[in-house]
């Protein structure tokens, strides 16, 4: 993977750089010993690694605000890291630059139940969120895979979803408003407990920005009240279009499933042998999630069951139990550990209008052949979020190059098909140079002229989602 | 002067790439937002191109008249959640509302307190910039995060930063039964703490509105006939201490009503729309002495009709929220300005974005910044 060269002008200027940045935060935030930088390296798309220059773990916005400040005046990089989860590179450092971290910014600033906000720090983690909140029943709703460890700041530089979002939104549906240094230090509140902006939707352009326009440091979230309860219901298929066709169905129905999760044959033999969830060995599996009262889950549910007898299901199962809805999901969320047991895998995170699901499927088997890597699919099936996980061998040399090759194929297919190179996972580096198969050069142009004005001089996480071809003349010019 | 009617999105691109003078974008020009300028209008650029009930996704050029676009909807049990409001009862303007007059101005009635606004219902945008170059963003998927969301910038943008040619919605399933619960209130705070307590509990509020005149807090529950049943008789039994509790009947009109400010229909003065934390809007509006009050949203949305000139955001003084001018003559709208003056900070991301997106300075001059 390309990155830019670093500036031998500022590795020069480390230690000036060290002491200035001593004067507005306390020694032991400041991290600059090779060995200790190390750990900054890179964040879960470990195939990349390059410990950065520094790394900085403010505490208040202020120190954020100095640490920008500085760097804006040494022209230094910065690339913002909220817990280092990101699967696309989003916190990859370069040689040369200053990663600063938000993690130790973790507190609950502002509950409020009947205005249904919380108002956080953004290295707080995803699930200390609701944690915060649950002692009333209420939750945050977005809820990505790796909740437990990933950020709020992350969440929003990348508008993470989760399994949830058919019925709940991303991240950009719950944030209501933010507390956003500049890169030349500058604090700027944007939005808050209200809805709707008053002027031009700069927190929607926010989201999802990568890190690339500013480091938010605090941000109001909308909270939900938790359904009264919810249910899945499991069925299973020997046809992948007809699974596809059922969840269609359902959706006309006028149902809004919470989720719909979709597996193939690999992920379903790989979860089973990993988490004996009592699946059934066939070529699709769904899992169907509706919430409300007993009586209203019933309903709905049976409305769903009708609507798959319809397309001879190998397998339909209610849950009739707590201990059965979470063995049901339990095989679904270890997919990706069950996956890492089989061999090293790549997780993909292309988008698809939900009729083209059968094509892509069936296109991807067909890659799998060509590129001699297999490929398990395993998705969130009523927005066309696909995850597919090519297994390969990182010891093995050029099967990583190889995978790579068959994920860009993928994407590619996604993109042709009516869809997007990444549902909630972000371009990071690992899909940068894909862009240009997605948008043309006055697209791209019109994005990168939203960074000319919030970071005129290109030095936040300026490496990533614009392939480096397409943005070296701003940030050349920049320099 | 005749307005432009360019026939096609390439048509728009080069007839924007050739103007020397700033232009109004008009849809279907019922939203009031007439100025001294020639007009573009966009209603040639129609027609719903992609539709896919099971995929719950809609695509229509920017021309195409909301009607034509919720009558395809209702065809398969389907619609636009976020219940955009209809001006012109309001403004007393004439015309046929266009989808993307709707998106650019980011439009949304009482279903926002719960399933979302407008810009979250949109998946992508094309549109033509003030370099007359097309632009995508975006897409017809649900889950999209490649690269910027400048489909979000562009709803709302009231268009400021180009013309949209086509957008990309997110539609839902029309719920099969509604239910209005009325609680009788007395005054502004009760109804709030009666809308707030509905709200925050587990039975999916999708209407939340207090008239003042009526003495009502009004609350909406959708969905499947039995589910609004138990809902309904779970929230009468919460709601009771509050004040006597009836059903009301005409659901659709009633909402539609609140949705389109009805009572302030044909009533002298000007109308204002604040933007408010909800448990705010009892206080936060009683400093506005206005003739006429509406909430919406749980009160985070406040409809306030005061007499003509008013400067009603010095009457507020200082709040947490935002106020609009949606109805006045264009003097008053000219001296306070439609939308509430931005912080410097803010006001430096947002020029410099307008100058990047029309650096020429065409495109709805003065309406937002």
């Amino acid at each position: 993977m390309e990155m830019p060269k670093p500036s031998p002008d500022v590795l020069s200027r480390k230690s000036a750089l060290v002491a200035r940045l001593s004067r507005v935060l306390p020694e032991e935030a400041i991290i600059h010993d090779p060995a200790e930088t190390r750990a900054y390296e890179c964040d879960a798309l470990t195939a990349y690694r390059c410990p950065p220059m520094l790394a900085v773990l403010p505490s208040s916005t202020q120190q954020v605000s100095d640490v920008l400040r500085i760097c804006h005046d040494e022209n230094v990089p910065v690339v913002p890291r909220g817990a280092g989860t990101s699967l696309a590179g989003g916190a990859l450092p370069t040689a040369d630059c200053v990663i600063l971290g938000v993690a130790r910014m973790n507190e609950v600033l502002e509950i409020d139940y009947d205005n249904r906000f919380i108002r956080v720090q953004t290295g707080r983690t995803n699930l200390s969120v609701t944690g915060a909140v649950e002692e009333e029943d209420f939750f945050y709703a977005p809820d990505p895979s790796s909740q437990l460890a990933c950020a709020i700041a992350g969440n929003i530089a990348m508008n993470s979803g989760g399994a949830h979002c058919l019925k709940y939104g991303v991240t950009t549906n719950n944030l209501l408003g933010v507390t956003m240094v500049m890169m030349d230090g500058s604090v700027v509140e944007i939005g808050g407990a209200h809805l709707d902006a008053p002027g031009l939707d700069l927190l929607g352009v926010i989201c999802g920005s990568e890190g690339q326009l500013g480091v938010v440091t605090e941000a109001t979230l909308r909270i939900l009240r938790k359904p009264e309860g919810a249910r899945p219901v499991l069925m299973g298929f020997n046809d992948n279009e007809v699974a596809g066709q059922c969840v269609s169905d359902i959706i006309k129905s006028g149902i809004l499933p919470v989720a719909i999760e979709f597996m193939d044959t690999l992920c379903i033999r790989a979860c089973e042998n990993f988490a004996h969830a009592g699946y059934p060995d066939c070529h699709a599996l769904l899992i169907v999630e509706v919430e409300g009262s007993d009586a209203e889950i019933d309903y709905q549910l049976s409305k769903i069951i009708e609507i798959a007898k319809r397309h001879d299901p190998v397998e339909l199962r209610e849950s009739q139990s707590a201990e059965e809805s979470a063995k049901i999901w339990l095989g679904r969320k270890s997919a990706f550990g069950a996956m890492g047991q089989l061999n090293d895998y790549m997780c993909l995170d292309g988008t698809i209008p939900v009729s083209a699901l059968p094509t892509v499927l069936r296109r991807i088997g067909e890659l799998s052949e060509e590129f001699g890597l297999p490929v398990g699919n395993v998705f969130h099936a009523g927005d066309g979020n696909m995850h597919p996980l090519i297994l390969f061998d990182a010891n093995k040399p050029g099967d990583l190059e190889n995978c790579e090759a068959f994920g860009a194929e993928i994407l590619k297919l996604c993109v042709d098909e009516g869809g997007c190179l990444t549902g909630e996972h972000g371009v990071g580096i690992e899909k940068r140079d894909l862009m240009a198969h997605q948008y043309s050069p006055a697209d791209l142009d019109a994005q990168m002229a939203v960074k000319d004005v919030f970071d005129p001089k290109w030095l936040l996480n300026a490496a990533k989602v614009f392939p480096l071809d397409v943005s070296e003349p701003r940030r050349m010019a920049a320099e | 002067m005749k307005p432009m009617r360019p026939e096609t999105e390439a048509d728009l691109a080069k007839l924007v790439a050739g103007l020397e003078n700033p232009v109004r974008i008009v849809g279907g020009g019922t939203r009031g937002i007439a100025g001294p300028y020639a007009e573009i209008e966009t209603g040639a650029l129609r027609g719903i191109t992609l539709y896919e009930p099971g995929a719950l996704t809609l695509v229509a050029r920017a021309g195409t008249p909301l009607a034509e676009i919720t009558a395809t909807l209702e065809a398969e049990g389907q619609h636009l959640a976020f219940e955009p409001m209809d001006h012109r009862g309001l403004l007393g303007t004439q015309g046929e509302p266009t989808i993307g007059g709707v998106v650019a101005a980011n439009i949304s009635g009482p279903r926002r307190i719960q399933a979302g606004a407008c810009r979250d219902f949109l998946l992508g945008v094309r549109y033509v910039d003030g370099r007359g170059q097309v632009i995508k963003n975006g897409g017809r998927v649900m889950k999209n995060v490649t690269g910027y969301d400048l489909v979000k910038l562009m709803g709302g943008s009231w268009g400021t930063l180009g013309v949209l040619t086509e957008v990309s919605l997110k539609v839902l399933p029309k719920p099969e039964r509604v239910a209005t619960l009325s609680v009788g209130v007395r005054d502004a705070g009760t109804a709030v703490r009666v809308l707030s307590t509905a709200l925050r509990s587990p039975f999916e509020v999708t209407g939340a509105a207090y008239d003042p005149d009526a003495g009502k807090a009004l609350l909406r529950v959708e969905g499947f006939a039995g589910s609004v049943a138990y809902r309904t008789g779970r929230l009468t039994a919460e709601l009771s201490r509050f004040g006597e509790i009836t059903e009301e009947a005409g659901a659709d009109t009633l909402w539609a009503g609140i949705r389109d400010a009805h009572p302030f229909h044909g009533q002298d003065g000007d109308v204002w729309r604040l933007s408010v934390k909800p448990g705010d809007a009892a206080e936060v509006s009683a400093r506005a002495e206005a003739d006429q009050l509406l909430f919406d949203w749980g009160g985070g949305l406040v409809w306030l009709r005061v007499p003509k000139g008013t400067d009603l955001r010095a009457r507020l003084g200082v709040f947490s929220g935002h106020a609009t001018v949606v109805r006045a003559d264009a003097e008053t709208v000219a001296r306070l300005g439609r939308f509430q003056p931005e912080t410097a900070a803010v006001s430096t991301l947002t020029n410099g974005l307008r100058a990047k997106f029309d650096p020429r300075g065409l495109f709805n001059l003065g309406l937002m910044g």
